[in-house]
């Protein structure tokens, strides 16, 4: 997911029983499932969880740019280019939105930042894989955004309000993003045969990392009982990547594509897709900084800080400058007392 | 950029609704921060106009005061037009 292996600092859920009298009190708002907001008491833990997992999920959409970004250029249509540049700005959009729902809680939004380039923060493993043809992205929108919006729609009921409100707001944009890279790949597989070949080998590439991307097996998540019973979890990994599977396994079937995995199999008496060994060794690699693209990805993002430095400060020396000038017309203007209000 | 204030936005949707806050951001000035209110809020027709005000100027109620500001109303059913039944017989009430 946009958000995976968060801690909780919880090794283990504790019973009611367990947790101070505040403790009970906040857990009891949450069962009630009432919002939290900022000025609201809150557990230390739910306060640097939050900032944790909302800040990973800002830094997913800040640095999944980069992927598609690396196309925009090199679209096949004006049609399709700009189609990519306005998919690419929601996400920078979808950044700031967390941001500044992550600094609700208290923290800045340029130490996340730092945080992010000096490599002391995760984003979603997603994106550390490369764009290599124009069918990627396709598949990014396709399977990408739709496991996004897997996730995100039942993060909309999550237990900290500004976090659930730009939850809202996000997936209002992520339909028009999974149904672009839909409609780029049944492009393709209506194509030539070497198009429909580009759409087959971008799946073969992104179906894996795709999946993986709703974080491991729920046996080896120690936190998500803590971050379901806090409410900023609603379906564990396992739950949302079957539906995940179920869902796009058609998809594929309608594009005529055939998803790599040889162990993919209906399951009538379960009513869901039973599906091969998921390669978790290739998750960890990646997660850890050494998928193919991290250091590319890091070192893109900090260029692109060091480049803008001198806009910021010169959109900051402007406002230093209109606000003195504003002063001293204030001060001369002809019935003025010179006091500023 | 920690030295740009915080900015809230609210937005005046196309239907002659109040103006409804959709978020914060950052900016240096009021100037700059209507533009980037308009690229990060307003990407699809969402609004026919835009306010910004800095974080700081907004007097904003404590949670703390919750019951004591608006529990007294709770109680207070009878300013609810649903409080009086009417009968079925009289019409345009
Ligand atoms: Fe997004
Ligand atoms: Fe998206």
């Amino acid at each position: 997911m946009y958000t995976q292996l968060v801690d909780t600092e919880a090794k283990r859920l504790r019973s009611r029983s367990e947790l101070s009298e505040p403790e009970q009190l906040f857990q009891a708002r949450l069962d009630a499932e009432q919002k939290i907001e900022p000025g609201d008491d809150m557990p230390e833990a739910y306060r640097r969880t939050l900032i944790r997992q909302i800040s990973q999920h800002a830094h997913s959409e800040w640095v999944g740019m980069l992927p598609e970004g690396n196309w925009i250029t090199r679209a096949p249509t004006l049609a399709r280019k700009c189609i990519l540049l306005a998919k690419v700005q929601d996400e920078g959009g979808h950044a700031l939105y967390l941001y500044a729902a992550a600094e609700t809680l208290g923290v800045a939004r340029e130490t996340l930042i730092e945080e992010l380039h000096a490599g002391n923060a995760k984003y979603s493993s997603i994106f550390n894989y490369p764009t290599l043809t124009w069918a990627d992205v396709g598949a990014i929108g396709w399977l990408v955004d739709g496991a996004a919006i897997m996730n995100q729609i039942p993060l909309c009921r999550c237990s900290y309000g500004p976090y659930a409100r730009a939850m809202v707001r996000i997936c209002k944009e992520e339909s028009f993003h999974q149904r672009q890279g839909y409609d780029l790949m049944l492009a393709l597989c209506r194509g030539a045969p070497e198009q429909k070949q580009m759409a087959q080998d971008a799946l073969d590439r992104w179906w894996w990392p795709a999946v993986m991307m709703f974080g491991p097996p729920d046996e080896s998540s120690p936190h998500t009982a803590q971050s379901k019973a806090w409410r900023i979890k609603l379906y564990t990994n396992d739950e949302l990547r079957q539906k995940f599977i179920d869902q796009s396994v058609p998809q594929a079937d309608y594009l005529g594509l055939k998803v790599p995995d040889a162990a993919l199999k209906w399951n009538e008496a379960s009513g869901h897709y039973d599906f091969g060994t998921i390669p978790w060794d290739e998750f960890f690699r990646v997660v850890q900084g050494d998928g193919p693209c991290n250091r590319d990805r890091l070192d893109t993002r900090r260029e692109a800080w060091e480049g803008g430095r001198w806009v910021r400060e010169a959109a900051t020396a402007h406002a230093v400058k209109t606000a003195a000038r504003r002063r001293d017309t204030h001060a001369t203007a002809p019935g003025s007392n010179g006091v500023s209000p | 950029m920690n030295d740009w204030p915080l900015w809230e936005v609210f937005i005046r949707s196309q239907h002659g609704l109040a103006h409804k806050h959709v978020g914060s951001l950052h900016a240096p000035d009021g100037e700059m921060a209507l533009r980037n209110a308009r690229d990060i809020y307003t990407r699809r027709g969402e609004g026919s106009s835009i306010w910004v005000v800095r974080s700081t100027d907004i007097l904003a109620s404590s949670p703390d005061e919750k019951e004591a500001l608006f529990s007294p109303s709770i109680s207070k059913v009878y300013r609810h037009p649903t409080f009086f039944p009417m009968p079925d017989e009289v019409k345009h009430l």
